[in-house]
């Protein structure tokens, strides 16, 4: 059962975004990331990271997507018919650079093989068992990991800062 | 659960997203799509690392969590920096934007 939704979610997602960059509608582009990034999701929950499917849900598929269906809205770029993908070489590069990827990758993989644990049970279960999803990652983020949560909140103040800044329309 | 070879498929499956990724970053000439692409490769890093906590512990699932907050922060950056680029060209096209190319 739980191989089944696995292979469906993986499936999904691997559609979806090849439909991702093969779409010449911006619009369409962007729903299908929605939909690689729920699949995403629902992959996250077989592999026990449960918070980190909702977050995913929340921060991913409902904010950063809404806010480049906003911009794409925004600077009115939904109705072009011309593609934007290139032809000739660029086509070639492209397919040539992600086979040779998934080539390194495969061999890697080979490669580390009998590495320990890989295949074996999962190491959250008795985690999980004791403290629950949230609990589990929210009692190191705030012990082993609270100087760089603290960190992050000024790398988004310097975001929004910096967002603002570049965005605002300059008076002549 | 002890459907450990999960792990394996969703390493592959994260090697696949990836590479779809790139893909998509040398294909495209739309800005704002080639933005979507570095966010799809982000989330493939973010599976493999999600496969990996599975076998050694929560802290995967931690860097998970910064990941996508910097990357909540890049994309507002980005895609203040493609609105202001968009004002100057009127265009998203990144054939147009060589004024920093030899």
């Amino acid at each position: 059962m739980i191989e089944f939704f696995f292979f469906l979610f993986a499936a999904m997602a691997v559609l979806s975004a090849i439909f991702m960059v093969t779409q010449v509608n911006p619009v369409a582009s962007v729903l299908y990331l929605v939909v690689t990034f729920f699949s995403l999701s629902g992959l996250f929950v077989i592999l026990d990271a449960h918070f980190i499917a909702a977050v995913q849900v929340m921060v991913y598929a409902g904010a950063i997507m809404v806010l480049f269906l906003f911009v794409i809205m925004l600077l009115n770029l939904g109705s072009t018919e011309l593609s934007d993908i290139r032809q000739g070489i660029g086509r070639v590069l492209a397919g040539s650079v992600s086979v040779a990827l998934v080539a390194v990758f495969a061999r890697l993989f080979m490669a580390g093989g009998d590495v320990d644990g890989l295949g074996g049970p999962s190491a959250l279960d008795p985690l999980l068992e004791s403290s629950g999803a949230v609990a589990a990652v929210a009692e190191p983020l705030f012990t082993r990991y609270l100087v760089a949560f603290e960190i992050t909140s000024i790398l988004l103040v310097v975001a929004i800062v910096g967002s603002v800044v570049l965005a605002r329309r300059r008076e002549p | 659960m002890s459907q450990g070879y999960l792990v394996d498929l969703a390493l592959v499956l994260s090697a696949f997203l990836f590479a779809i990724g790139v893909a998509g970053v040398l294909l495209r000439r739309n800005a704002i799509i080639v933005f979507m692409c570095v966010e799809l490769m982000l989330n493939a890093v973010n599976l493999s690392f999600v496969a990996f906590s599975r076998m050694h512990g929560i802290d995967g699932q931690i860097v998970v969590l910064f990941v996508i907050s910097v990357a909540a922060a890049e994309a507002a950056v980005g895609l203040a920096l493609i609105l202001a680029i968009f004002r100057h060209y009127e265009s998203v096209d990144l054939e147009l934007f060589r004024r920093l190319r030899w």
